[in-house]
């Protein structure tokens, strides 16, 4: 089986976010990036279907050089082989096109990704890549097994799951628990350093959005305390204050 | 030209968030002198979909092919794809839930249109030009984007946009089919397990959520019990989903699910930035923790420093004096 693996590279979860002057872009100064968890929800699985059943899987980002300590680490974590697409990842049709272009040539059974990125929260390129492949997409998937051909998921919906039966090619975007993310160990970290990370330029592609401006929410007023003694006026000021209840 | 609204449905009803998306629709087709079209898909009552004509759509194009009756994305892409067309649809509005944002990606690839998703307000709109307010960076900052290629498609957040009647006409009710292959059907869902009579956590207008400080699932009673006094849903902190206490899909935050009710009220949560992450859209957050240095009193708007189990117990019984 081969599988492709999709990550971005994303502000630690941590981070304050704060933009430059002008407000166009994100003040990356201090910023530390991580592999969005999502996928590393994705990436385990992966490598634990690939452990119990054999075939390879290729980790792809679409990045500039910068994220290439991330993609090291995916290769530490057991991926095979890894592709970055040098170009700044623009918008989510972009980095879709780059993902499907390099997934039409590269013959694989399955992609998967995590169902967003923590930054831009578009939950949308796993859906643009299949149906730019003709593929179908569950989303967002908490359980993932493959036999053969088929692959049986769990998909999540309001207040539940539904259970399927797919066949391959198919892509998939992961959600806790679909597996436990792994931290890198040395020998892993060792080995990664041989494997093969390969460059390629991007396909040409229009950008189809464009921040124009990006603003912070306003500071809440402070919080309003109420005396345990007293818990039950919290109802009434929810109901008479707030006017929520 | 016109603008189509996409209906999800649960149980034969339309979702409160659809109504929300309708109202969204109803006002950018008056800023842009058309009309709203909405399209259903699967089993409703069609006296729900009529009822769509209070909110503006003159019209609900209804798909009930049977295969169709719960979500499969290639064949819902293709009917909405399909309905848009045969509309002259310039602009499409979904919410933003796992199964509208999943039809808004693929059809945004399939028809070439700008997309944008988690959009928070309505847009500002010159000419041929919508300029739309998105929450990005886990709600920790809004984006400002232009939309301008012909088709423009628009996902939006729940509670984004208040649901308000607009007139009292029904609306009429068409039936639109699409010709599938089995290849558009492939994952249709075998079997649906769900957690029956409770409120929808992302449908919710109150949400009552317990982190550790519950210290284990005999104490959720409490939450459950609160939740029903105020007619609200659950929902939980990530580490109390890991360890089993709630099931997955009640833990919100950055990895979990993100919400935007009326009101959130925490119980037991620290506030770490992650949870943060998926909550801090709420219009009013409560917060009981023992600890008055929980870094969640900086979020929010009410707080009790105090301990769950003197606490919890006093605001159900008020809660349930207040209900009768
Ligand atoms: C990559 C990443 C992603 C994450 N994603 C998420 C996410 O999506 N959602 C999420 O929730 N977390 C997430 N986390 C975890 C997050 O950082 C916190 O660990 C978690 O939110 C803490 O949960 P908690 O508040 O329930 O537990 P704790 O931090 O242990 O807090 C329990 C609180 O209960 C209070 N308490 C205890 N007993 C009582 C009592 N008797 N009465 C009143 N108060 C009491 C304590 O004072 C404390 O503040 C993520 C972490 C990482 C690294």
């Amino acid at each position: 089986m081969k599988i492709l693996v999709c990550i971005s590279n994303v502000p630690d979860t941590t981070t304050k976010i704060s933009f430059t002057p002008d407000n166009k872009e994100l003040n990356t100064a201090g910023v530390q990036f991580v592999i969005n968890p999502y996928d590393e929800y994705a990436l385990t699985r992966a490598i634990e279907l690939k452990e119990s059943q054999g075939g390879t899987v290729t980790v792809l980002n679409v990045g500039l050089a910068d994220t290439e300590a991330n993609i090291r680490k995916a290769l530490a974590i057991g991926a095979d082989d890894a592709i970055r697409v040098n170009a700044k990842p623009t918008d989510a049709f972009f980095v879709a096109q780059q993902i499907a272009q390099y997934a039409k040539e590269g013959g694989y059974d399955l992609i998967l990704m995590g169902k967003e990125s923590v930054d831009y929260n578009g939950f949308q390129v796993h859906g643009m890549v299949a149906e730019l492949l003709g593929w179908p997409a569950i989303v967002p998937a908490i359980k993932l097994d493959v036999t053969g051909t088929t692959a049986t998921l769990e998909r999540e919906i309001e207040g539940g799951k539904e259970i399927m039966q797919v066949n391959l090619p198919l892509v998939a975007s992961a959600q806790q628990p679909m597996s436990e993310p792994r931290i890198p160990n040395m020998r892993g970290i060792m080995t990664a350093r041989t494997k093969p990370l390969n460059v390629v330029e991007p396909i040409s592609s229009d950008v189809k959005t464009k921040t124009e401006a990006y603003t912070l929410p306003e500071k809440k007023s402070g919080v309003k305390l109420i005396d345990p003694a007293n818990a039950g006026e919290l109802i009434t000021l929810l109901r008479n204050e707030a006017k929520v209840i | 030209m016109s603008v189509l609204v996409f209906i999800e449905c649960a149980d034969g009803k339309v979702k409160k968030s659809s109504f929300e998306a309708a109202c969204y629709g109803q006002q950018v087709a008056a800023s842009l002198g058309t009309e709203i079209v909405a399209i259903a898909i699967g089993e409703v009552a069609t006296e729900e979909l009529k009822s769509l004509g209070k909110y503006g759509a003159a019209k609900v194009l209804v798909d009930e092919e049977p295969r169709l009756k719960d979500y499969v994305s290639q064949a819902y892409t293709k009917v909405v794809a399909a309905a848009a067309e045969k509309e002259n649809a310039s602009v499409i509005i979904l919410s933003n839930t796992n199964i509208g944002s999943g039809i808004g990606a693929r059809l945004a690839a399939r028809l070439q249109a700008c997309y944008a998703a988690n959009v928070v307000a309505l847009p500002e709109i010159s000419g041929d030009t919508l300029k739309v307010k998105k929450s990005v960076f886990s709600g920790k900052a809004f984006a400002e984007e232009n939309l301008s290629a012909s088709t423009k498609i628009i996902a939006i957040k729940k509670n984004s946009i208040e649901v308000k009647e607009t007139g009292s006409g029904e609306a009429a009710i068409e039936t639109f089919t699409t010709a599938l292959t089995d290849a558009d059907l492939n994952g249709v869902p075998q079997e649906t397990v769900r957690a029956t009579g409770d409120v929808l956590l992302t449908e919710a207008d109150i949400v009552v959520s317990g982190g550790r400080g519950m210290r284990g699932p005999e104490n959720w009673h409490l939450i459950e019990d609160l939740a029903k006094a105020l007619g609200a849903a659950t929902a939980c902190s990530k580490p109390v989903a890991d360890v089993g206490w709630r099931p997955h899909h009640e833990h919100v935050g950055q990895t979990g699910i993100t919400i935007s009710p009326n009101l959130y009220i925490a119980v037991g949560i620290s506030g770490a930035i992650q949870h943060l992450a998926g909550v801090n859209s709420s219009k009013v957050i409560v917060v009981i923790n023992k600890d008055p240095e929980a870094p969640f009193f900086k979020a929010a708007d009410y707080g009790i420093v105090g301990d769950i189990f003197e606490v919890v117990p006093k605001l159900i019984e008020e809660a349930k004096a207040l209900a009768k």
